[in-house]
């Protein structure tokens, strides 16, 4: 009897291996496979030169040297982190305060779910339809410009799409409207993850709203700030839809806004294999690097909760 | 009393604070939209003119042009939906499934699949595409739509929420007594686990399906032919043409065209969304 009940207990969680094989299956074809594949490409010479094909040769790490020595990388590199920065600092800012006003409760602020709908609303739109639309919006004779000119601001169309900083900022004003609303909502679970006590008691001992924030809120939030930050981070080495769209791929004015993903992207497209495989696993280890992080922080959250 | 007046008054005053700058930020979020929508009301020859608040009457010709053009925007409708529509259907299924097997059965390896799983939850598909490109080429699946659609079964942040989620409302005595009853195992799954995860399921399909019709970087490099091309290709297509001579009341709504099906579906969705956003990476 009671190994008739443990056999079948074994052959109940066989049912455990066979659940996972459609996941795994997947995961190994369509990314661990071409995982391999980019960093064997990483190696070889292979690129078309007007109509002739050269390669696939090993090169061994010449394509590396190439990468780190061209002097592209280290330029998409920063306009890259421009970029984010740009999109970053204000969208930290801005849920925070966010954060803290809607968990405050002696504030009571009405209509909170409809203000959460309209800032979470443009995470949901295709990042490339709203690039276009910028790109439309803020065109040398588009609205903004006969907005501005209508008003009497500017005498003559200022010409966005021909100035470094306007570009660059256009991007990163572009990711804060896309992705301010959603920090807001990290944030505010995090906030209210806080165990009230400690603000009603800083509030009997007479704290100022301000000093409740920088004393108790923000080292709280420490955790879920680093979590926030570093997927922020990864999300922006990602960026490619808004930046590509807006410049047509060029990255222009004077590449000033070509993005690392851009540029693997150009790769791709002109199927230059072997450099466009050295960038993808520069890519993959920075960002390998980041996810680590990342990870640590939600497999030491998941086990907390047990 | 005098402290509580002043207290009171700085509440009063901090409370204007934050919604002034709601409103603004609100307003911020959402101008871009209003403008589209007048633009799209109005024809070339207005839109030439300068910007007024007011819409005008072209809405109507603006679309007719569109679908006289050259791209073609129904199909590029009728392909996003389909990609995005099986994506989050084999997403949240398998996903599910995934999340099963790691929640109910006890196996050798259990705990190092699930942190492998965690691991490579944050790799970009980006980094992986040169090689994905490679694959499909010899496996003959260039310029189709199953490279768009089948990797969905593999996505690990749907498994981590919907794992999260397991863990509150399926007990494994429920599975228990499905056994005793005698159901076998993926009878169990299909008929009484998936409808307990229903919550989670709709959540996690919605996402998907958004990042999924949204998605440019793949689909530009998969898709060739244009009746293939999915919406946001052909919104790059449009850019990179001679835009200048192109009429810009069609411009305006072909964005437009992409850009508020999310709307409608989202204002009808939107606190299962907005409730379902910090599930997914977060938890306290």
């Amino acid at each position: 009897m009671e190994a008739k009940k443990h056999s079948k207990v074994v052959s109940y969680n066989k049912w455990g291996y066979i659940f996972l094989i459609p996941f795994f299956v997947v995961y190994l074809l369509f990314q661990f496979i071409p995982l391999v594949s980019t960093i064997w490409n990483s190696f070889f010479e292979n690129y078309r030169s007007g109509l002739t094909q050269i390669g696939p040769n090993c090169v061994g790490r010449a394509n590396y040297k190439t990468l780190f020595t061209n002097g592209d990388l280290l330029t998409y590199t920063k306009n890259t982190m421009i970029m984010w920065v740009i999109g970053f600092v204000p969208q930290i800012f801005f849920s925070l305060l966010l954060g803290a006003w809607f968990t405050d409760p002696s504030l009571r602020l009405k209509a909170q779910q409809f203000f959460k709908t309209v800032i979470y609303l443009p995470n949901l739109i295709m990042a490339s339809a709203f690039s276009m639309l910028f790109f439309t919006l803020f065109a040398d004779s588009g609205p903004v410009n006969s907005i501005l000119v209508q008003a009497g601001i500017l005498s003559e169309p200022f010409k966005f799409m021909a100035n470094v900083t306007a570009t660059r900022s256009l991007v990163g004003f572009m990711n804060f409207i896309m992705w301010f609303g959603n920090t807001t909502i990290l944030l505010m679970a995090g906030m209210m993850g806080i165990d009230q006590s400690l603000f009603e008691a800083a509030e009997v001992d007479g704290a100022t709203a301000n000093q409740i924030f920088f004393r108790i809120t923000l080292p709280l939030l420490r955790p879920i700030l680093i979590y926030v930050l570093i997927t922020s981070l990864i999300g922006g080495l990602q960026m490619f839809d808004v930046p590509q769209i807006l410049t047509n791929g060029t990255g222009d004015p004077a590449r000033s806004s070509m993005t690392l993903i851009m540029y693997l992207n150009r790769h791709l497209f002109s199927k230059n294999y072997g450099m466009g495989g050295a960038l993808s696993v520069m890519l993959f280890i920075i960002t390998g690097i980041l996810s680590l992080i990342v990870f640590r922080f939600n497999s030491s959250s998941t086990k907390s909760k047990h | 009393m005098n402290e509580n007046k002043t207290k009171g008054a700085s509440v009063h005053a901090r409370r204007a604070i934050a919604y002034i700058v709601l409103i603004l930020l609100s307003f911020l979020c959402l101008i871009w939209f209003y403008i589209l929508f007048i633009n799209a009301t109005r024809s070339h020859a207005e839109l030439t003119k300068g910007f007024t608040p007011i819409p005008s009457t072209h809405l109507i010709d603006n679309w007719k042009n569109l679908l006289a053009g050259t791209l073609p925007v129904w199909n590029g409708m009728a392909n996003s939906l389909l990609i995005a529509v099986l994506s989050a259907a084999l997403c949240v299924y398998f996903s599910t499934m995934t999340a099963y097997a790691i929640h109910a059965y006890d196996f050798k390896f259990k705990k190092a699949i699930f942190t492998f799983i965690l691991a490579i939850m944050m790799i970009p598909t980006q980094v992986t595409a040169l090689g994905f490109l490679q694959l499909i080429g010899k496996m003959k699946l260039d310029d189709s739509f199953i490279p768009l659609i089948v990797p969905s079964i593999a996505a690990p942040v749907s498994f981590f929420y919907m794992k999260q989620y397991m863990e509150s409302v399926l007990s494994l005595s429920l599975i228990e007594a499905a056994r005793i009853d005698g159901a076998g195992e993926f009878r169990t799954f299909n008929s009484i686990v998936l409808p307990l995860m229903r919550p989670a399921i709709s959540v996690q399909a919605i996402f998907t399906f958004v990042s999924s019709w949204n998605n440019y970087f793949i689909p530009a490099l998969v898709l060739h032919t244009d009746k293939k091309k999915t919406l946001p290709v052909l919104i790059a297509q449009l850019r990179s043409a001679d835009w200048l001579k192109f009429d810009m009341g069609q411009v305006y709504i072909m964005i437009a065209f992409s850009i508020f099906p999310v709307i409608v579906v989202y204002l009808l969705l939107s606190k299962n969304i907005v409730g379902g956003v910090t599930a997914g990476g977060v938890k306290e």
